[in-house]
């Protein structure tokens, strides 16, 4: 399952971020990497600045302190959208669909980044431009027969049964071509058995070569997908290492993970 | 069935002035047409983009006044010094498009500054800016004539060699002017959002930070909604000022964006036909009340009438009507597949 050795190369790394929101702390000096092909979970009690951490990876928060380097490149002077066009794109903790397009017309809209077409192109509806919106419309379905979700290609987003729209937020993502993906809670909501194919489907995306960061709070996904894991508690991490590892740390299981529940 | 429809409304407009001969109902019909084309503009920016820019006829009154300047001429006073500002009349046709560019760099400045102040404040910046422009309007009278207004504007005309020339004196030629620029705009508008910059557009109204982490531009989507917005309804006004032939600060009224948001919203926003659907009832129903009742008891009628379709069919009358329509019809699904190419016959039925 360990994928990581020295050899690899760093795709992300997250050195000495600091975030402070006034005079409180949401994320102390905190550095991490993610290696090329790796699957990282970022895990802690809530409130402890998982989400924070995203919103600094992907440019919707200025840290305080410290550096975030995407592939060697430092993320600092991007703005939100442009950190989709290097290759990093996120999904959000709570459900974030466009409700009121389909399910269909959601992946499409994800698929933004593929377009080409320009204001000209568009006002006078040239051939391209056609062209290009049906090489998109396959790109649609290729996506939601990736997912498993193609037979609700004309509902609604937001009619969806709660797990489903997990799983439309990570088809969206990754609609937009990413190289790595921060997962927000995908599986909150999901039943026994959807977590279990949700496992099938991270491990679908990275044979996609498309690294992970993920944020969760089932620990059965968690130990059972995860080369490394960082346990992050009042905006420090307080352990980084192997699920095994992890597992049996003392500081680790007073903070969060709490006796007597057996893991994978 | 729907082409029958289509052909067949397309028929009955450019047939009109042969059915409604009477000078004052196709007065009407040409105003009203006016405004729904700032309908049309409006719902792009409000419907589409979901931006509550209460300031549109700004661009409306700014079309009109730049188009009857142009034609016009002025002499002013340059402010500085001894000397004058002098332009002379030209034709009314540059004028137009004179006023549909300087209201799209207008929309420009409401575009990027929408991105800097959002919410409430911008709500209340774009308002501000209307009624600037109104003031400016009414106290530089040097340039505007101020509430003394700005008459004789000429007509709108051509002189064409093979064509010959004509001025449109008239209220025919007015008319598929009017008609012209509608189905020019309203075919803009279309390509517009069934694109991927609608599409862009579309997600900004609904979920922006989901919009952002795809990659998709806030500002240059909100900009390019608010140029195109503002230039259609700056070509409107300035049809306005060459048929009306007079103009004056009035126009720049908080009414008329009102009228506009009206349309819009009872129509139906965030649709195509919406916003011709709300003009025309709001275009025709001041017409109807005033052959029947006192002027007091129109206003009445004209709010009960927006508080019921507000209060019964909130999401507008077109989209309500759409999806009675599909349910009672079935309609096919939005998105097919493709025809895999395995079959003999290669024929991709998409429709998206």
């Amino acid at each position: 399952m360990t994928q990581a050795t020295k050899t690899q190369k760093t795709i992300l790394s997250i050195d000495h971020v600091t975030v402070h929101f006034g005079g409180l702390v949401a994320i102390s000096d905190m550095t991490f990497d993610v290696k090329e092909g790796e699957l990282v979970s970022l895990i802690g009690p809530n409130g402890a600045g998982k989400t924070t951490a995203f919103n600094v990876v992907t440019g919707f928060l200025r840290p305080t302190q410290g550096e975030v380097h995407f592939r060697g490149v430092s993320l600092h002077k991007l703005k939100p959208h442009e950190v989709a066009g290097v290759g990093l794109v996120r999904t959000f903790q709570r459900t974030s669909l466009f409700t009121t397009n389909t399910v269909f017309e959601n992946v499409l809209t994800g698929l933004h980044r593929h377009g080409r077409a320009t204001a000209w192109s568009t006002l006078l509806s040239l051939p391209s431009m056609r062209r290009e919106e049906a090489k998109l419309s396959e790109a649609v379905w290729e996506i939601l027969d990736f997912i498993g979700i193609s037979h609700r290609a004309n509902e609604l987003g937001g009619s969806l049964p709660y797990g489903e729209q997990r799983l439309l937020g990570v088809a969206v993502a990754l609609a937009a071509n990413p190289t790595m993906l921060l997962l927000d809670e995908p599986a909150a909501g999901m039943n026994p058995s959807e977590t279990g194919d949700f496992m099938e489907l991270l491990a679908k995306i990275r044979r996609r070569n498309i690294s992970i960061l993920l944020v969760e709070h089932d620990m059965r996904l968690v130990m059972g997908v995860s080369d490394r894991i960082v346990v992050l508690n009042y905006g420090k991490i307080i352990a980084y290492g192997a699920p095994a590892e992890i597992q049996a740390n003392p500081e680790v299981i007073r903070a969060y993970l709490g006796h007597g529940v057996k893991h994978a | 069935m729907k082409n029958l429809g289509t052909i067949f409304l397309l028929l009955a407009l450019l047939t009109l002035p042969l059915w409604v001969p009477d000078q004052y109902y196709l007065h009407i019909v040409i105003t009203t047409g006016i405004f729904i084309i700032g309908a049309m503009s409006l719902n792009l920016l409000l419907g589409y983009t979901g931006q509550l820019s209460l300031g549109h006829i700004a661009f409306f009154g700014i079309g009109a006044y730049t188009s009857a300047l142009t034609s016009l001429g002025f002499d002013i006073p340059v402010f500085w010094g001894d000397g004058r500002i002098i332009h002379e009349a030209w034709h009314p046709l540059i004028g137009i498009l004179l006023g549909t560019f300087v209201a799209g760099v207008c929309g420009y400045v409401v575009g990027k500054l929408s991105f800097k102040i959002r919410g409430a404040y911008f709500v209340i910046v774009t308002i501000s800016f209307a009624e600037v422009v109104r003031l400016v309007a009414l106290n530089w009278v040097d340039l505007t004539q101020g509430p003394m207004a700005l008459s004789n504007i000429p007509p709108i005309g051509y002189n064409l060699p093979g064509l010959g020339e004509m001025v449109f004196w008239a209220k025919a030629p007015n008319y598929y002017l009017v008609l012209a620029l509608a189905l020019i705009a309203y075919v803009l508008i279309r390509r517009i959002v069934r694109s991927r910059m609608g599409r862009a557009m579309i997600a900004l109204r609904e979920n922006e930070s989901l919009a952002t982490s795809v990659g998709i531009d806030v500002t240059r989507y909100l900009v390019f909604a608010a140029v195109v917005s503002a230039a259609l309804a700056g070509a409107a006004g300035s049809l306005y000022a060459h048929y009306i032939r007079i103009i004056d600060p009035d126009i720049f009224h908080f009414i008329y964006t009102v009228t506009m948001v009206i349309m819009v919203v009872t129509g139906g926003k965030g649709t195509l036909a919406g916003p011709i659907v709300g003009g025309v009832i709001f275009g025709a129903l001041p017409v109807g009340l005033r052959a029947v009742a006192a002027p007091e008891v129109q206003w009445i009628v004209y709010g009960i009438a927006i508080i019921l379709i507000v209060f019964f069919l909130p999401r507008g009358i077109v989209p309500t009507v759409s999806d009675y329509w599909h349910r009672k019809t079935g309609s096919a699904p939005r998105h097919t597949r493709a025809m895999p190419l395995a079959s003999s016959k290669q024929s991709p039925e998409q429709a998206t």
